[in-house]
Protein backbone atom coordinates (compact mmCIF):
# COMPACT_ATOMS: atom_id res chain seq x y z
CA UNK A 1 0.00 0.00 0.00
CA UNK A 2 2.74 2.45 0.95
CA UNK A 3 4.70 1.59 -2.18
CA UNK A 4 1.58 2.33 -4.24
CA UNK A 5 1.13 5.59 -2.34
CA UNK A 6 4.71 6.61 -3.11
CA UNK A 7 4.17 5.77 -6.79
CA UNK A 8 1.01 7.88 -7.06
CA UNK A 9 2.47 10.75 -5.06
CA UNK A 10 5.58 10.66 -7.24
CA UNK A 11 3.45 10.74 -10.37
CA UNK A 12 1.40 13.73 -9.15
CA UNK A 13 4.47 15.64 -8.06
CA UNK A 14 6.17 14.88 -11.40
CA UNK A 15 3.11 16.23 -13.22
CA UNK A 16 3.39 19.35 -11.08
CA UNK A 17 7.14 19.67 -11.67
CA UNK A 18 6.54 19.58 -15.43
CA UNK A 19 3.37 21.65 -15.65
CA UNK A 20 4.21 24.08 -12.81
CA UNK A 21 0.54 24.93 -12.26
CA UNK A 22 0.88 25.25 -8.50
CA UNK A 23 4.04 27.31 -8.86
CA UNK A 24 2.92 29.60 -11.68
CA UNK A 25 -0.77 30.01 -10.83
CA UNK A 26 -1.65 28.90 -7.31
CA UNK A 27 1.33 30.48 -5.55
CA UNK A 28 0.80 33.98 -7.00
CA UNK A 29 -2.90 33.62 -6.20
CA UNK A 30 -2.08 32.80 -2.56
CA UNK A 31 0.02 35.96 -2.27
CA UNK A 32 -2.76 37.96 -3.92
CA UNK A 33 -5.18 36.75 -1.25
CA UNK A 34 -2.81 38.15 1.39
CA UNK A 35 -2.74 41.45 -0.48
CA UNK A 36 -6.55 41.50 -0.62
CA UNK A 37 -6.72 41.02 3.15
CA UNK A 38 -4.45 44.03 3.55
CA UNK A 39 -6.88 46.07 1.43
CA UNK A 40 -9.87 44.85 3.43
CA UNK A 41 -8.30 45.41 6.86
CA UNK A 42 -6.58 48.69 7.57
CA UNK A 43 -2.82 47.89 7.59
CA UNK A 44 -2.00 50.85 9.83
CA UNK A 45 -3.96 49.88 12.90
CA UNK A 46 -2.29 46.57 13.61
CA UNK A 47 -5.34 44.55 12.66
CA UNK A 48 -3.29 42.57 10.17
CA UNK A 49 -0.69 41.57 12.75
CA UNK A 50 -3.27 40.47 15.26
CA UNK A 51 -5.30 38.57 12.67
CA UNK A 52 -2.36 37.17 10.74
CA UNK A 53 -2.79 33.59 12.02
CA UNK A 54 -6.41 33.51 10.90
CA UNK A 55 -5.70 35.21 7.57
CA UNK A 56 -2.88 32.78 6.91
CA UNK A 57 -5.16 29.76 7.41
CA UNK A 58 -7.99 31.23 5.35
CA UNK A 59 -5.49 31.79 2.54
CA UNK A 60 -4.32 28.18 2.96
CA UNK A 61 -7.94 26.98 2.75
CA UNK A 62 -8.44 28.86 -0.54
CA UNK A 63 -5.24 27.53 -2.05
CA UNK A 64 -6.15 24.03 -0.83
CA UNK A 65 -9.37 24.23 -2.88
CA UNK A 66 -7.31 25.02 -5.97
CA UNK A 67 -4.74 22.32 -5.23
CA UNK A 68 -7.48 19.70 -4.85
CA UNK A 69 -9.22 20.84 -8.03
CA UNK A 70 -5.93 20.54 -9.84
CA UNK A 71 -5.16 17.15 -8.32
CA UNK A 72 -8.36 15.71 -9.80
CA UNK A 73 -8.36 17.73 -12.98
CA UNK A 74 -5.29 15.74 -14.05
CA UNK A 75 -7.17 12.50 -13.36
CA UNK A 76 -10.36 13.49 -15.20
CA UNK A 77 -8.50 14.67 -18.31
CA UNK A 78 -7.88 11.99 -20.96
CA UNK A 79 -9.65 9.41 -18.83
CA UNK A 80 -6.63 9.02 -16.59
CA UNK A 81 -8.97 7.84 -13.85
CA UNK A 82 -9.75 4.70 -15.82
CA UNK A 83 -6.03 4.08 -15.97
CA UNK A 84 -5.80 4.44 -12.20
CA UNK A 85 -8.72 2.07 -11.76
CA UNK A 86 -7.21 -0.53 -14.04
CA UNK A 87 -3.68 -0.14 -12.71
CA UNK A 88 -4.28 -2.67 -9.93
CA UNK A 89 -2.90 -0.26 -7.35
CA UNK A 90 -4.39 -0.47 -3.87
CA UNK A 91 -7.16 2.22 -3.65
CA UNK A 92 -6.00 3.09 -0.14
CA UNK A 93 -2.53 3.58 -1.57
CA UNK A 94 -3.88 5.81 -4.34
CA UNK A 95 -5.70 7.87 -1.73
CA UNK A 96 -2.64 8.25 0.48
CA UNK A 97 -0.50 9.06 -2.55
CA UNK A 98 -2.79 11.76 -3.88
CA UNK A 99 -3.30 13.19 -0.39
CA UNK A 100 0.45 13.12 0.15
CA UNK A 101 1.13 14.99 -3.08
CA UNK A 102 -1.50 17.62 -2.22
CA UNK A 103 -0.02 17.93 1.28
CA UNK A 104 3.50 18.39 -0.14
CA UNK A 105 2.29 21.13 -2.48
CA UNK A 106 0.35 22.80 0.32
CA UNK A 107 3.35 22.72 2.65
CA UNK A 108 5.46 24.45 0.02
CA UNK A 109 2.71 27.04 -0.45
CA UNK A 110 2.48 27.51 3.32
CA UNK A 111 6.19 28.32 3.51
CA UNK A 112 5.60 30.96 0.84
CA UNK A 113 2.49 32.27 2.62
CA UNK A 114 4.34 32.43 5.94
CA UNK A 115 7.06 34.45 4.27
CA UNK A 116 4.32 36.65 2.80
CA UNK A 117 2.77 37.19 6.22
CA UNK A 118 6.15 38.10 7.71
CA UNK A 119 7.04 40.50 4.90
CA UNK A 120 3.65 42.02 4.07
CA UNK A 121 2.02 42.09 7.52
CA UNK A 122 5.18 42.63 9.51
CA UNK A 123 4.33 39.76 11.84
CA UNK A 124 7.08 38.38 14.06
CA UNK A 125 7.29 34.61 14.13
CA UNK A 126 7.51 32.99 17.57
CA UNK A 127 7.29 29.37 18.61
CA UNK A 128 8.58 28.03 15.30
CA UNK A 129 8.45 24.42 16.49
CA UNK A 130 4.78 24.67 17.42
CA UNK A 131 4.01 26.45 14.16
CA UNK A 132 5.72 23.77 12.10
CA UNK A 133 3.86 21.01 13.94
CA UNK A 134 0.57 22.86 13.47
CA UNK A 135 1.23 23.24 9.76
CA UNK A 136 2.13 19.56 9.36
CA UNK A 137 -0.97 18.24 11.12
CA UNK A 138 -3.42 20.77 9.67
CA UNK A 139 -2.05 20.23 6.16
CA UNK A 140 -2.39 16.48 6.52
CA UNK A 141 -6.01 16.89 7.63
CA UNK A 142 -6.85 19.36 4.85
CA UNK A 143 -5.14 17.23 2.19
CA UNK A 144 -6.91 14.06 3.35
CA UNK A 145 -10.35 15.73 3.46
CA UNK A 146 -9.66 17.47 0.15
CA UNK A 147 -8.65 14.24 -1.59
CA UNK A 148 -11.74 12.43 -0.26
CA UNK A 149 -14.11 15.14 -1.47
CA UNK A 150 -12.07 15.68 -4.60
CA UNK A 151 -12.69 12.14 -5.82
CA UNK A 152 -16.30 12.39 -4.67
CA UNK A 153 -16.85 15.41 -6.87
CA UNK A 154 -14.49 14.32 -9.67
CA UNK A 155 -17.08 12.33 -11.58
CA UNK A 156 -19.91 14.85 -11.53
CA UNK A 157 -20.85 17.82 -13.62
CA UNK A 158 -20.22 21.30 -12.20
CA UNK A 159 -17.54 19.97 -9.87
CA UNK A 160 -15.70 23.32 -9.82
CA UNK A 161 -18.54 24.97 -7.94
CA UNK A 162 -19.60 21.92 -5.98
CA UNK A 163 -16.23 21.16 -4.40
CA UNK A 164 -15.97 24.38 -2.34
CA UNK A 165 -19.49 23.87 -0.96
CA UNK A 166 -18.64 20.32 0.08
CA UNK A 167 -15.13 20.96 1.31
CA UNK A 168 -15.37 24.23 3.25
CA UNK A 169 -17.61 22.93 6.09
CA UNK A 170 -15.25 19.97 6.37
CA UNK A 171 -12.15 22.18 6.49
CA UNK A 172 -13.83 24.60 8.91
CA UNK A 173 -12.81 22.83 12.15
CA UNK A 174 -9.26 22.37 10.84
CA UNK A 175 -8.94 26.04 9.94
CA UNK A 176 -10.35 26.98 13.34
CA UNK A 177 -8.04 24.72 15.33
CA UNK A 178 -4.99 25.61 13.23
CA UNK A 179 -5.71 29.32 13.67
CA UNK A 180 -6.00 28.94 17.43
CA UNK A 181 -2.81 26.89 17.66
CA UNK A 182 -0.87 29.38 15.51
CA UNK A 183 -2.24 32.32 17.47
CA UNK A 184 -1.16 30.70 20.71
CA UNK A 185 2.30 30.05 19.27
CA UNK A 186 2.65 33.62 18.00
CA UNK A 187 1.46 35.38 21.14
CA UNK A 188 2.63 33.25 24.07
CA UNK A 189 5.18 30.57 24.78
CA UNK A 190 2.99 28.18 22.89
CA UNK A 191 1.68 26.14 25.82
CA UNK A 192 -1.92 27.11 24.97
CA UNK A 193 -1.41 25.55 21.59
CA UNK A 194 -1.23 21.93 22.77
CA UNK A 195 -4.96 21.20 23.15
CA UNK A 196 -5.49 22.54 19.63
CA UNK A 197 -2.57 20.57 18.25
CA UNK A 198 -3.96 17.39 19.77
CA UNK A 199 -7.30 18.23 18.17
CA UNK A 200 -5.57 18.75 14.82
CA UNK A 201 -3.90 15.37 15.21
CA UNK A 202 -7.31 13.82 15.80
CA UNK A 203 -8.72 15.57 12.69
CA UNK A 204 -5.86 14.33 10.55
CA UNK A 205 -6.27 10.78 11.85
CA UNK A 206 -10.05 10.78 11.29
CA UNK A 207 -9.90 12.23 7.78
CA UNK A 208 -7.07 9.92 6.76
CA UNK A 209 -8.96 6.91 8.13
CA UNK A 210 -12.26 7.83 6.46
CA UNK A 211 -10.50 8.58 3.18
CA UNK A 212 -8.54 5.33 3.19
CA UNK A 213 -11.74 3.33 3.67
CA UNK A 214 -14.04 5.31 1.37
CA UNK A 215 -11.69 5.99 -1.53
CA UNK A 216 -11.98 2.54 -3.10
CA UNK A 217 -15.77 2.51 -3.64
CA UNK A 218 -15.67 6.17 -4.73
CA UNK A 219 -12.98 5.53 -7.33
CA UNK A 220 -14.97 2.58 -8.66
CA UNK A 221 -18.26 4.44 -8.83
CA UNK A 222 -17.31 8.01 -9.57
CA UNK B 1 -55.10 7.41 2.21
CA UNK B 2 -52.88 6.81 5.22
CA UNK B 3 -50.77 9.76 4.15
CA UNK B 4 -53.90 11.90 4.13
CA UNK B 5 -54.53 10.95 7.75
CA UNK B 6 -50.92 11.82 8.58
CA UNK B 7 -51.27 15.12 6.71
CA UNK B 8 -54.55 15.88 8.48
CA UNK B 9 -53.03 15.13 11.87
CA UNK B 10 -50.04 17.35 11.01
CA UNK B 11 -52.35 20.19 9.96
CA UNK B 12 -54.58 19.91 13.04
CA UNK B 13 -51.66 19.78 15.45
CA UNK B 14 -50.00 22.68 13.66
CA UNK B 15 -53.15 24.79 13.99
CA UNK B 16 -53.44 23.77 17.64
CA UNK B 17 -49.80 24.77 18.21
CA UNK B 18 -50.47 28.14 16.63
CA UNK B 19 -53.58 28.66 18.72
CA UNK B 20 -51.88 27.68 21.96
CA UNK B 21 -48.60 29.38 21.11
CA UNK B 22 -50.10 32.70 20.12
CA UNK B 23 -52.27 32.89 23.23
CA UNK B 24 -49.40 32.26 25.64
CA UNK B 25 -49.04 35.11 28.13
CA UNK B 26 -46.01 37.32 27.50
CA UNK B 27 -43.25 36.79 30.06
CA UNK B 28 -41.60 39.56 32.02
CA UNK B 29 -38.13 39.04 30.59
CA UNK B 30 -38.85 38.19 26.99
CA UNK B 31 -42.32 39.63 26.54
CA UNK B 32 -44.08 38.41 23.41
CA UNK B 33 -41.01 36.70 22.03
CA UNK B 34 -41.20 33.94 24.63
CA UNK B 35 -44.00 32.48 22.52
CA UNK B 36 -41.46 31.28 20.00
CA UNK B 37 -40.93 28.41 22.42
CA UNK B 38 -43.97 26.81 20.82
CA UNK B 39 -42.10 26.29 17.55
CA UNK B 40 -38.36 26.93 17.82
CA UNK B 41 -37.29 23.95 19.99
CA UNK B 42 -39.58 21.68 17.98
CA UNK B 43 -38.09 22.86 14.68
CA UNK B 44 -34.59 22.34 16.06
CA UNK B 45 -35.54 18.84 17.19
CA UNK B 46 -36.82 17.96 13.72
CA UNK B 47 -33.69 19.45 12.12
CA UNK B 48 -31.52 17.09 14.18
CA UNK B 49 -33.83 14.14 13.51
CA UNK B 50 -33.71 14.86 9.78
CA UNK B 51 -29.91 14.95 9.88
CA UNK B 52 -29.89 11.71 11.87
CA UNK B 53 -32.23 9.97 9.42
CA UNK B 54 -30.04 11.13 6.53
CA UNK B 55 -27.03 9.63 8.32
CA UNK B 56 -28.82 6.39 9.13
CA UNK B 57 -30.08 5.98 5.57
CA UNK B 58 -26.56 6.57 4.23
CA UNK B 59 -25.08 4.06 6.66
CA UNK B 60 -27.64 1.36 5.87
CA UNK B 61 -27.05 1.87 2.16
CA UNK B 62 -23.30 1.53 2.59
CA UNK B 63 -23.50 -1.71 4.57
CA UNK B 64 -23.61 -4.39 1.85
CA UNK B 65 -26.02 -6.61 3.83
CA UNK B 66 -28.69 -3.92 4.03
CA UNK B 67 -27.98 -2.16 0.73
CA UNK B 68 -31.25 -1.17 -0.89
CA UNK B 69 -32.44 1.88 -2.78
CA UNK B 70 -35.04 2.53 -0.10
CA UNK B 71 -32.30 3.74 2.30
CA UNK B 72 -30.80 6.05 -0.28
CA UNK B 73 -34.19 7.56 -1.07
CA UNK B 74 -34.93 7.94 2.63
CA UNK B 75 -31.62 9.74 3.19
CA UNK B 76 -32.28 11.99 0.19
CA UNK B 77 -35.80 12.86 1.31
CA UNK B 78 -34.73 13.49 4.88
CA UNK B 79 -31.80 15.69 3.86
CA UNK B 80 -33.99 17.91 1.73
CA UNK B 81 -36.66 18.29 4.41
CA UNK B 82 -33.80 18.80 6.87
CA UNK B 83 -32.53 21.80 4.89
CA UNK B 84 -35.91 23.48 5.34
CA UNK B 85 -36.07 22.80 9.06
CA UNK B 86 -32.44 23.72 9.73
CA UNK B 87 -32.94 27.02 7.90
CA UNK B 88 -36.16 27.60 9.85
CA UNK B 89 -34.34 26.83 13.08
CA UNK B 90 -31.76 29.51 12.29
CA UNK B 91 -34.45 32.00 11.22
CA UNK B 92 -36.70 31.51 14.25
CA UNK B 93 -33.65 31.56 16.50
CA UNK B 94 -32.48 34.84 14.99
CA UNK B 95 -35.94 36.38 15.31
CA UNK B 96 -35.87 35.48 18.98
CA UNK B 97 -32.24 36.41 19.50
CA UNK B 98 -32.58 39.97 18.21
CA UNK B 99 -35.00 41.25 20.89
CA UNK B 100 -33.81 38.98 23.70
CA UNK B 101 -30.03 38.85 23.21
CA UNK B 102 -29.89 42.11 21.26
CA UNK B 103 -28.33 40.48 18.20
CA UNK B 104 -29.58 38.34 15.34
CA UNK B 105 -26.50 36.21 15.48
CA UNK B 106 -23.90 35.43 18.06
CA UNK B 107 -20.90 33.14 17.68
CA UNK B 108 -22.19 30.74 20.22
CA UNK B 109 -21.02 27.15 19.82
CA UNK B 110 -24.46 25.77 19.18
CA UNK B 111 -25.37 28.45 16.64
CA UNK B 112 -22.15 28.02 14.73
CA UNK B 113 -22.60 24.27 14.68
CA UNK B 114 -26.15 24.65 13.35
CA UNK B 115 -24.94 26.89 10.54
CA UNK B 116 -22.28 24.34 9.59
CA UNK B 117 -24.92 21.61 9.71
CA UNK B 118 -26.99 23.57 7.20
CA UNK B 119 -23.92 23.90 4.97
CA UNK B 120 -23.33 20.13 5.13
CA UNK B 121 -26.95 19.39 4.25
CA UNK B 122 -26.86 21.87 1.37
CA UNK B 123 -23.69 20.22 0.09
CA UNK B 124 -25.33 16.80 0.24
CA UNK B 125 -28.42 18.01 -1.63
CA UNK B 126 -26.27 19.82 -4.22
CA UNK B 127 -24.21 16.69 -4.78
CA UNK B 128 -27.38 14.69 -5.48
CA UNK B 129 -28.58 17.29 -7.96
CA UNK B 130 -25.55 17.03 -10.20
CA UNK B 131 -25.16 13.26 -10.17
CA UNK B 132 -27.41 11.61 -12.72
CA UNK B 133 -26.95 7.87 -12.71
CA UNK B 134 -29.03 6.41 -9.87
CA UNK B 135 -26.74 3.73 -8.43
CA UNK B 136 -23.67 5.90 -8.64
CA UNK B 137 -25.52 8.77 -7.03
CA UNK B 138 -26.64 6.50 -4.21
CA UNK B 139 -23.08 5.36 -3.50
CA UNK B 140 -21.48 8.78 -3.77
CA UNK B 141 -24.11 10.59 -1.73
CA UNK B 142 -24.19 7.88 0.94
CA UNK B 143 -20.49 8.36 1.50
CA UNK B 144 -20.97 12.14 1.55
CA UNK B 145 -23.85 11.74 4.00
CA UNK B 146 -21.85 9.57 6.33
CA UNK B 147 -18.81 11.85 6.06
CA UNK B 148 -21.05 14.76 7.06
CA UNK B 149 -21.87 12.88 10.25
CA UNK B 150 -18.17 12.36 10.96
CA UNK B 151 -17.60 16.07 10.47
CA UNK B 152 -20.27 17.14 12.95
CA UNK B 153 -18.51 15.94 16.13
CA UNK B 154 -15.19 17.34 14.84
CA UNK B 155 -16.85 20.69 14.31
CA UNK B 156 -18.48 20.31 17.69
CA UNK B 157 -15.14 19.94 19.49
CA UNK B 158 -13.48 22.76 17.61
CA UNK B 159 -16.37 25.17 17.98
CA UNK B 160 -17.08 24.39 21.63
CA UNK B 161 -13.43 24.88 22.58
CA UNK B 162 -13.29 28.00 20.50
CA UNK B 163 -16.14 29.60 22.40
CA UNK B 164 -15.29 28.29 25.85
CA UNK B 165 -11.48 28.38 26.05
CA UNK B 166 -11.41 32.15 25.88
CA UNK B 167 -14.52 33.81 27.10
CA UNK B 168 -17.01 32.14 29.38
CA UNK B 169 -20.07 33.64 27.82
CA UNK B 170 -23.28 32.47 29.42
CA UNK B 171 -26.36 32.99 27.35
CA UNK B 172 -29.79 32.89 28.86
CA UNK B 173 -31.30 29.79 27.40
CA UNK B 174 -34.91 28.78 27.54
CA UNK B 175 -34.92 25.32 29.00
CA UNK B 176 -37.93 23.47 30.30
CA UNK B 177 -38.24 23.61 34.06
CA UNK B 178 -36.60 27.00 34.55
CA UNK B 179 -39.35 29.31 35.68
CA UNK B 180 -41.62 28.25 32.89
CA UNK B 181 -45.15 27.61 33.85
CA UNK B 182 -47.04 24.56 32.70
CA UNK B 183 -48.64 26.33 29.75
CA UNK B 184 -45.30 27.01 28.19
CA UNK B 185 -44.20 23.42 28.52
CA UNK B 186 -47.50 22.26 27.06
CA UNK B 187 -47.14 24.59 24.09
CA UNK B 188 -43.60 23.36 23.52
CA UNK B 189 -44.59 19.69 23.68
CA UNK B 190 -47.50 20.33 21.32
CA UNK B 191 -45.02 21.99 18.99
CA UNK B 192 -42.84 18.87 19.12
CA UNK B 193 -45.78 16.70 18.11
CA UNK B 194 -46.86 19.07 15.34
CA UNK B 195 -43.40 19.53 13.82
CA UNK B 196 -42.64 15.82 13.97
CA UNK B 197 -45.88 15.07 12.14
CA UNK B 198 -45.14 17.75 9.54
CA UNK B 199 -41.68 16.25 9.07
CA UNK B 200 -43.08 12.74 8.66
CA UNK B 201 -45.65 13.95 6.14
CA UNK B 202 -43.10 15.88 4.11
CA UNK B 203 -40.72 12.94 4.27
CA UNK B 204 -43.31 10.53 2.86
CA UNK B 205 -44.13 12.87 0.00
CA UNK B 206 -40.53 13.66 -0.78
CA UNK B 207 -39.76 9.94 -0.78
CA UNK B 208 -42.53 9.28 -3.32
CA UNK B 209 -41.26 12.14 -5.45
CA UNK B 210 -37.83 10.51 -5.40
CA UNK B 211 -39.35 7.24 -6.65
CA UNK B 212 -41.21 9.09 -9.39
CA UNK B 213 -38.07 10.93 -10.44
CA UNK B 214 -36.17 7.66 -10.73
CA UNK B 215 -39.00 6.15 -12.77
CA UNK B 216 -39.11 9.18 -15.02
CA UNK B 217 -35.39 8.82 -15.59
CA UNK B 218 -35.86 5.18 -16.63
CA UNK B 219 -38.81 6.01 -18.90
CA UNK B 220 -36.91 8.81 -20.60
CA UNK B 221 -33.89 6.59 -21.12
CA UNK B 222 -36.03 3.88 -22.71
CA UNK B 223 -37.77 6.43 -24.92
CA UNK B 224 -34.42 7.80 -26.04
CA UNK B 225 -33.14 4.30 -26.84
CA UNK B 226 -36.34 3.51 -28.77
CA UNK B 227 -35.93 6.74 -30.74
CA UNK B 228 -32.34 5.89 -31.70
CA UNK B 229 -33.47 2.39 -32.75
CA UNK B 230 -36.20 3.89 -34.91
CA UNK B 231 -33.65 6.16 -36.56
CA UNK B 232 -31.40 3.20 -37.25
CA UNK B 233 -34.17 1.13 -38.85
CA UNK B 234 -35.17 4.10 -41.00
CA UNK B 235 -31.67 4.25 -42.39
CA UNK B 236 -31.68 0.51 -43.04
CA UNK B 237 -35.00 0.62 -44.85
Amino acid sequence: MLRDAALVAGKDLRVEARSRVALNQVAPFAILVLVLFAFALDPDRGVLVRASAGLFWVAVAFTALLAVQRSFAIEVADGARDGLRLSGLDPAGIFLGKAGAVAAELLALEVLLAAGVVVLYNTDLHGIGVLVLTCLLATLAIAAAGTLYGVLAAGVRMRETLLPLLLVPVMAPVVLAATKASEAALTSAGTDAWPWIRLLGAFAAVYLAVGTVAFGPLLEDA
Amino acid sequence: MKTRILGGAALVSLIATMAVGLTLPPTEEQEDFARLIAIHPAIAWVAYVAFGVMALGSLLYLIPATRARVWDRLAAASAEVGVVFTALMLVTGSLWGRPVWGVYWTWDARLTLSALMLALLLGYVALRRVTVEVDRRAMVSSIAGLAAVVVIPLNHFAVTWWRTLHQGRSLVRVSPGSELDARYIQAMLLGFVAMTLVYAWLLVHRYRLEVLEEEQGDVELEAAIAERRAEATEVLV
